[in-house]
């Protein structure tokens, strides 16, 4: 086999395990966006703000330290434990549903009935304000994150191809284990929203307030569900992307590629995320690996966004998104 | 009038019982406007009971009232011998009162299945964990209402369309499935916001004989709304009839028909 093909295929594989990673932030914004019709621009922040806190309570970061010290002239920064992982995700967890509630409570619940660009208008806030809190709860330095994850060059996949092509595919574990979990996280919530009575409400109140009060559904119940519901995707994504490039701010960044992933899968649908990531992952690594020296590299930035351009021209409900069609 | 603490049997042979739910000096006002101005009425056991008058009489308003969608300035409303206290919607549909609309209220998305399926929740008890493990308590919860449902869908003749989504239904349908979403509450009292409007002469037919045919077998209270003066008079034992916010009737369909204010807000009546 030519020498480009197999590096082609390499390209194309690790191309497939970035677009894990970017459809698990889409994801997030599909669900918050079908299960309430907003679409919520602090999803990337949550991400952010999960991995901050998840990092935080591992070290046994004092939350707050510089606005405590400050005030009372004290000088605590750590309270000298460290939390295991897992019991520190849990911990987490419970911070993003405080969260959700709390979202609920002062911004999403004096919106409703509101029109939808207001309500994208209060997540713009959300994110801002989100990330000021996560900046003075646990400040601004770059920090790494380990939860255990494997990490670095699969060897088994290295050597299988070595011994078969004569060139040693570089495949990172913890890529692996991002496709894994990607792959569980989304089974899991399409069988929830499918199957449990809870998904069924989260369905009803997104088509219609009126009805879902009607049968005897709690807005507010069914709202705080959804926001811990996206912050629970939010923290999966933030540990992956933590893991991977460390906890910085640049990583609500991320969020952005999301947008272009959401413009080909569509807004409304979870096979059209992971598609789109996919297809975004594998197109702007083949992109920079046929075309990006022609064109004097750094493809990646733009790639994405123009890809995304295409598809609104031609098809602006997106590949799996619902088509619209008024009735005049 | 009829006696108020007895029940009694109908000429065709169906049992009313006592009062269920009574509407005590009820006023509804919008800024200025007074939607409903001091009515009082009840709704017994068993009992289909007519809510009628002229565009813009407040009788949708009424509905809402009971339905907690709207909250009255003024008066009460006692629900089985208890006076209930301000509610949300959500909870009054807890307490047994479903309800249909008049322009009706689907989840579009949603195959016709589950959206009966969701007349059910307040059965399902089981929390996000259990329902989270699946296996055990939340299959069989599942199962039972599952089976609950499928008697409605026979019931109201639409398994034919059990999987469609509902967004592809005729309208004659859709109104069907409201009421079976309604019905799958197992509901002490059934609200009907007009549930005959905008049908042809056949699908009129039909949706009367649902509504004779949950009355007679399930024993539903009923309360409706309906322009359909006809239609109205065959269906319910009693009627309440409005003009402009007042009562202006109430009784059995023919002392309702011979009472002069309600011809002349029917047919109009010359000022001179």
């Amino acid at each position: 086999m030519p020498e480009q093909l197999i590096f082609a295929m390499e390209v194309i594989l690790n191309g497939l395990m970035a677009g894990v990673l970017y459809a698990l932030v889409a994801l997030g914004f599909v669900l918050i966006y079908k299960a309430s019709g907003i679409f919520n621009y602090a999803q990337g922040v949550m991400a952010l703000f999960a991995a901050m806190t998840l990092v935080g309570i591992m070290n046994g970061q004092v939350p707050f330290a510089h606005l405590i010290n400050a005030i009372f002239g004290t000088h605590v920064h750590y309270f000298g434990w460290n939390v295991p992982a897992l019991l520190a995700i849990l911990l987490t967890m419970a911070v993003m549903v405080l969260m959700a509630w709390a979202v609920q409570r002062f911004v999403m619940r004096h919106l409703v009935g509101q029109e939808p660009i207001i309500l994208f208008m209060a997540t713009i806030g959300l994110a801002f304000f989100l990330e000021g809190v996560a900046d003075l709860m646990w400040g601004s330095e770059i920090k790494t994150l380990d939860v255990g994850l494997p990490q670095g060059i699969n060897l088994w996949i290295d050597e299988t191809t070595l011994q078969i092509f004569d060139y040693g595919f570089f495949i990172d574990n913890l890529d692996i284990v991002a496709t894994i979990i990607a792959a569980l996280l989304v089974a899991a919530l399409v069988a929830f929203s499918q199957y449990t009575k809870q998904g069924r409400a989260m369905r009803a109140v997104a088509d219609d307030h009126q009805a879902a009060l009607s049968v005897g559904i709690s807005l507010n119940f069914i709202w705080i569900m959804v926001w811990s519901v996206a912050g629970f995707v939010a923290l999966v994504a933030g540990i992956m992307w933590g893991t991977k490039s460390g906890v910085q701010f640049s990583l609500s960044l991320i969020a952005l590629k999301a947008l272009p992933v959401l413009m080909l899968g569509g807004f409304t649908s979870i096979p059209g995320a992971i598609v789109g990531g996919l297809i975004i992952g594998v197109g702007e690594k083949l992109f920079e690996f046929a075309l990006g020296p022609a064109l004097g590299g750094a493809t990646e930035n733009w790639f994405a966004y123009v890809l995304a351009l295409i598809f609104l021209v031609f098809r602006p409900q997106g590949l799996f998104g619902e088509k619209i069609i008024e009735r005049v | 009038m009829l006696d108020q603490s007895e029940g009694y049997v109908t000429e065709d042979g169906r049992k009313i019982g006592g009062v269920v739910m009574e509407m005590k000096n009820i006023t509804l006002r919008f800024g200025g406007v007074v939607a409903i101005k001091d009515i009082s009425f009840d709704i017994r056991e068993g009992e289909i009971r007519a809510i009628i008058g002229p565009n813009g009489a407040g009788k949708s308003s009424m509905l809402n009232v009971i339905s907690g969608f709207y909250v009255p300035q003024e008066g009460e409303v006692w629900f089985h011998g208890a006076k209930r206290p301000q509610m949300r919607p959500f909870e009054v549909a807890q307490q047994g009162i479903a309800r249909t609309f008049q322009n009706i209220a689907l989840f579009e998305g949603m195959s016709v299945l589950d959206n009966v399926m969701t007349g059910r929740l307040s059965f399902m008890k089981t929390n996000i964990l259990q329902q989270a493990w699946w296996k055990g308590k939340a299959e069989a919860e599942e199962t039972e209402n599952r089976e609950a449902v499928e008697k409605i869908i026979d019931f109201l003749e639409i398994q034919h369309i059990r999987k469609t989504p509902v967004s592809r239904l005729p309208y004659g349908l859709k109104k069907r499935v409201e009421l079976a979403r309604a019905l799958a509450a197992e509901p002490k009292l059934l609200l009907l916001d007009e549930p005959m409007a905008g049908m042809n002469v056949e699908e009129k037919e039909d949706m009367s004989r649902f509504i004779l045919d949950v009355n007679d077998e399930f024993g539903t209270t009923i309360a409706l709304i309906e322009h359909d003066m006809g239609v109205v008079m065959d269906l319910s034992d009693r009627v309440v009839v409005m003009d402009y916010g007042r009562k202006i009737g109430d009784g059995t369909p023919d002392e309702v028909r011979n009472n002069q204010e309600v011809i002349d807000a029917y047919l109009g009546v010359s000022h001179d």
